[in-house]
């Protein structure tokens, strides 16, 4: 297994002259600097173009007493934010928003963990099984959220109750139970499909964290007489931190921003509705609060940026460990 | 020399893919418009499927070319709103409700449509429209000020479908009238085993559940809100009229009802596991030929304290203010709302096709076609009665909010309230909260969404 | 689970290993049943579709995909495709120099370059939707396919970025001196040497720009109107509030969910590489 490092050249940054250097020495270098960063801009200046100035106007609009059927009636200081924070919904979206995410992190990361320890062996139709396991996240995710919401969980033509009634038929026994799962669970139904599609991504990434693992140093140790729990939990665990961690991570950064499940399953529904659809809704549907759906994503922006710098050190450890 | 022939042929690199993207983006541009072409933007009911199957023919009659984007109603909702309140132009015209065209003719959003309607010459085959043949309640509905902004592609009203064998078998009668308790007590017989006693929406939307419920408030006097506004969810008849509903489908009505709307009961009614529905009379046409077709009475909307409490709906033409092709607009809405495009589905088989499926509820000369009545007859005479007795402007009750409709509030802001209460309305159904805890929030939802107007 | 590990590193104890096995087994087929639940669906009648309990062995119909074909899926296909293969290459165009600043002859502070490029991953994009819908509206671009190349090719630059710069980072630097020394300019190292090199870098990342593009939904729906639908949007027009539609809409997520799967399952090993940002190969 080979790994990414921060710094593998080794490369120090030459453009950084040394002081008192004549100034020969100093143009030449900022010349050097800027030929470095010429390849860097196009891409630089892109991102900065199409990520900043939308938030720099979102926040602008923020401030703004503006909505699609009253057009925009001027400032409006604070109260978009006021109106953000007293919201109920707005509130119940961020607890949304962090349930979801958490949820669907940790036990899609489990069951990718255990899954992969399953396929790190040799047996018969192994890559059958892990073509298999890899199938759900090359799903369309507005489809897998259509068919799990109509072809699955569905109370009356659902996959579920379906098989509920036929092994009732089966057995000759009445009344089988036809429990309405988006009702009754729509959180669950919504972190089901969601750990159903993201399962598959953290368990390829664990396939390839054990797949570096020395094993000479674990033979050795079971000559020694180690037992296999203590090889575990001792040896492949650590050995998995980092990789647990970047797919963890990265898990997050997807599932924090899913707008399809919330928005097919339930439509926000029951609270169920998370930060993205919360924003879209506001921006789009009944009388379009440009202003307060500005105001609800700013908030979230700043929101992120917090959790954002705590995550991004952990990627920053993440990979200079692997070097 | 080697850096600057670096910093050239970068930037050269920079420009290209610049200029690429713009020239691309012009000549795609270009291919979108076209003065003989027309976007439409619609709701995807199967008459609006049918339509998209026969638009050749309007195409090959005028030259004109027609886009569709269908998409299913809450999306339309909310796509229509930010198009039309942008006037962006991407579209020219679109299906709209009764709801939403006379707001949005006050806003200046879709265009007059008076003057040809009594011009033949500009209509898609030089015949004249007839206006006086659109149903009245349905013209009044798309009216404002004396200018005509829509019309009707189909409309409907709401009544009571039963199963007559059913009914026979339990030895019951429907009442020519019948009131909402006599419907309750017959939905308690009629629930057996798999079988719901009535099938009722339950389903969050403001067009969902809240739709059949406010007929239910209104007959029972109650009303959203008074003549000043002030919010009467949680008080009088519409308390009384939510305690009784939900109790009623909760009781004696489908499994997950919480998440049934039109559809789930039209499956229920087709295979044959509801007594009762209560819901649009455009549904009658996807009965007929069902299984228990021959087998399905209709009944007016189940009252109280008024006389008649059916609904009143149409998917209409709205033409958007901005667009650019607004005479090629008419000419599509003189075929599509127009007396020869019934003949046109009418005699053709397949999704929204045939003459039990053909838009009706918009016009009167219909009701009189011999096709049509062929066989609509079971349905036509209750379904032409419902509409009729349907006045947005007079529901018969005591109390009303100053703004016309039946089924809703015609306040841009109740699509947003009425969501958010029909949530509430949902949950008591599926029984996460009670019916008063679900009316005391709605009562400060509904209070908090027309604040704009209280004074 | 642990059993796992003894088992691979000495063969031993079978029973206990076949036990693993079958549990690998029962796993993936309980992860698999929806897809081809899915599948089955789509080749039965609408009502057979809808019957309790399910009509497993119920006649195959094409009505669903009929339906689906009837629906004139190509342009929306069509604009699915440009808007992912466009925006896909203009994200490497821009991201292969930018990981060569970034790796072989870094910037300074390049580490702090790499950490904004990740940064606006983690800012929501519906934080930007109206703006974005504005400008698109004021300059025409909207229905236009093109805006969406433009923001998928923004929404997957950073992503792809990181991978490229994880693939340039371990080339042997001999190499590129050795070119210098020839004489190469920046283009000509670029296209002889770093290009072939990363080769397989910059085939992940193309997988991965793909797929999400492809996939994406929102900012479609938001700024795609009539003329710039992508096949997830269309998708969701499958959906009727009257009627049954349970077998078109399976036929459709087939259909439409096919290049991504061929392309996933063609290359599942790239697939890796591209979700973890090219730290794991």
């Amino acid at each position: 297994m080979t790994t990414a490092s921060l710094d593998p050249t080794g490369a120090v940054e030459a453009s950084t002259a040394p002081p008192g250097a004549d100034p020969e020495t100093k143009r030449r270098a900022r010349r050097e600097g800027w030929k470095r960063r010429l390849p860097l801009m196009p891409a630089f200046v892109f991102v900065i173009i199409m990520t900043q100035l939308p938030f720099l106007a979102t926040i602008f609009i923020s401030f703004s007493n503006w909505t699609a059927f009253s057009g925009n009636k001027g400032f409006a200081g604070l109260d978009n934010f006021k109106t953000v924070f007293q919201d109920s919904d707005a509130r119940s979206a961020v607890v949304t928003t962090i349930e979801l995410t958490l949820l669907v992190v940790l036990i899609s990361l489990v069951l990718g963990i255990v899954i992969a320890l399953l396929l790190d062996r040799t047996f018969r139709g192994r890559g059958i099984v892990r073509t298999m396991m890899i199938a759900p996240f090359l799903i369309v995710p507005e489809a897998a959220a259509l068919v799990w919401k109509h072809a699955l969980f569905n109370v009356q033509s659902g996959l579920i109750n379906g098989s509920i009634t036929q092994f009732y038929n089966w057995f000759g026994l009445k009344n089988p139970p036809q429990p309405d799962w988006i009702t009754s669970h729509p959180l669950g139904t919504i972190v089901t499909a969601l750990v159903w599609q993201w399962t598959p991504f953290m368990m390829l990434i664990m396939l390839a964290g054990l797949q570096g693992r020395p094993m000479d140093i674990i033979e050795a140790a079971q000559v020694d007489g180690a037992n296999t729990w203590q090889i575990f939990t001792k040896m492949t665990l650590p050995h998995m931190r980092r990789y647990i961690e970047l797919a963890g991570l990265l898990g997050a950064i997807y599932i924090v921003q899913n707008f399809e499940y919330v928005y097919t399953i339930t439509s926000g529904g029951q609270n169920t509705a998370n930060l993205p659809y919360y924003i879209q809704q506001t921006f789009f549907a009944g009388t379009g609060e440009y202003g307060v759906a500005s105001a609800a994503g700013v908030v979230v922006v700043i929101g992120t940026i917090v959790i954002a710098t705590f995550a991004l050190r952990t990627v920053l450890t993440v990979l200079k460990e692997e070097s | 020399m080697r850096s600057t022939q670096r910093v050239a042929v970068s930037v050269a690199v920079v420009g290209l893919v610049a200029a690429g993207l713009s020239s691309c983006s012009a000549s795609s541009g270009g291919s979108s418009g076209g003065s003989k072409t027309l976007n439409v933007l619609m709701v995807n009911n199967p008459q609006m499927e049918a339509l998209k199957l026969v638009a050749p023919e309007f195409t090959k009659a005028t030259g004109i070319k027609v886009n569709f984007k269908d998409l299913p109603e809450n999306d339309l909702r909310s796509t229509a709103s930010t198009e039309f309140a942008q006037q962006a132009n991407q579209y020219d015209l679109a299906t709209l409700s009764n709801f939403e065209i006379p707001i949005y003719a006050k806003k200046g959003w879709v265009a007059d449509l008076t003057k040809y309607t009594s011009d033949p010459k500009s209509s898609w085959n030089g015949k004249d429209f007839d206006q006086s043949d659109i149903l009245k309640p349905m013209a009044t509905s798309l009216t404002v000020n004396n200018k005509i902004y829509g019309e009707p592609f189909y409309g409907e009203s709401s009544f009571l479908m039963y199963r007559k064998d059913l009914f026979k078998a339990a030895g019951l009668t429907m009442p020519a009238n019948p009131t909402w308790q006599q419907v309750a007590g017959f939905a308690a017989k009629l629930k057996k085993g798999s079988t719901a006693g009535i099938c009722l929406r339950g389903a969050v939307g403001w067009g969902q559940v809240m739709a059949p419920l406010t007929t239910v408030v209104n007959t029972m006097g109650g009303t959203w809100f008074d003549n000043n506004w002030n919010a009467k969810v949680n008080t009088g008849g519409f308390a009384k009229a939510t305690n009784f509903y939900v109790d009623l489908v909760k009781k004696y009505g489908e499994p997950g009802a919480a998440q049934a709307g039109f559809t789930e009961c039209d499956n229920a009614m087709i295979q044959g596991q509801a007594a009762m529905w209560y819901d649009a009379t455009s549904a009658a046409g996807t009965l007929v030929s069902s299984k228990y077709g021959s087998e399905i009475g209709y009944a007016p909307a189940p009252v109280e304290q008024t006389k008649s409490s059916g609904w009143l709906y149409t998917w209409a033409w709205g033409v958007e203010s901005a667009s650019k092709k607004k005479d090629a607009a008419w000419k599509f809405i003189s075929w599509a709302s127009g007396k020869d495009y019934l003949n046109t589905v009418g005699g053709r088989t397949g999704t929204g096709m045939g003459w039990a499926n053909v838009p009706a509820g918009a016009r009167a000369s219909l009701y009189t076609n011999p096709n049509y009545l062929k066989v609509a007859s079971s349905f036509a005479q209750p379904t032409l009665a419902a509409i009729n007795s349907a006045d947005p402007n007079n529901t018969g009750r005591s109390t009303h909010p100053p703004v016309p409709g039946i089924q809703f509030v015609d306040v841009a802001e109740f699509t947003d309230f009425g969501q958010k209460v029909s949530q509430q309305i949902s949950n008591a159904i599926a029984g996460s909260t009670s019916v008063s805890s679900a009316l005391n929030a709605s009562q400060s939802i509904a209070q908090d969404g027309v604040k704009a107007y209280k004074k | 689970m642990a059993g796992a590990v003894i088992n691979r590193a000495a063969g031993r104890n079978k029973r206990a290993g076949g036990l693993l096995s079958a549990a690998a087994w029962v796993i993936a087929v309980l992860f698999i049943i929806p897809i081809l639940w899915m599948v089955l669906t789509a080749f039965h009648s609408e009502n057979d579709a809808a019957k309790n309990p399910p009509s497993f062995f119920a006649p195959l119909s094409m009505s669903g995909f009929s339906d689906f074909w009837a629906a004139k899926p190509i342009p929306p296909l069509l604009n699915s495709l440009t808007a992912s293969l466009a925006s896909t290459l203009f994200v490497l165009l821009l991201a292969l120099p930018a990981a060569y600043a970034l790796s072989i002859k870094p910037v300074r502070k390049w580490t702090d370059v790499m950490f904004f490029f990740l940064s606006t991953k983690f800012m929501p994009i519906v934080a930007g939707l109206l703006p974005l819908y504005l400008v698109a509206k004021n300059t025409g671009l909207l229905g236009n396919v093109w805006a969406l190349v433009i923001i998928y090719t923004s929404m997957n630059l950073p992503i792809a970025v990181w991978m490229l710069r994880s693939f340039l980072a371990e080339m042997p630097i001999e190499i590129l001196e050795a070119s210098q020394v020839d004489g190469a300019g920046f283009f000509t190292q670029m296209y002889k040497i770093v290009v072939p090199l990363v080769m397989p870098g910059l085939a992940s990342a193309a997988l991965i720009c793909f797929i999400f593009s492809w996939n994406e939904l929102l900012l479609a729906n938001t700024l795609g109107g009539n003329t710039a639908q992508t096949a997830p949007v269309f998708l969701t027009g499958f959906v009727t509030s009257q009627g049954l539609f349970l077998a078109k809409v399976c036929a459709a997520s087939v259909a439409i969910s096919l290049p991504v799967l061929a392309a996933g399952f063609a290359a599942q090993d790239k697939l890796v590489q591209g979700l973890s940002l090219g730290a794991v190969k």
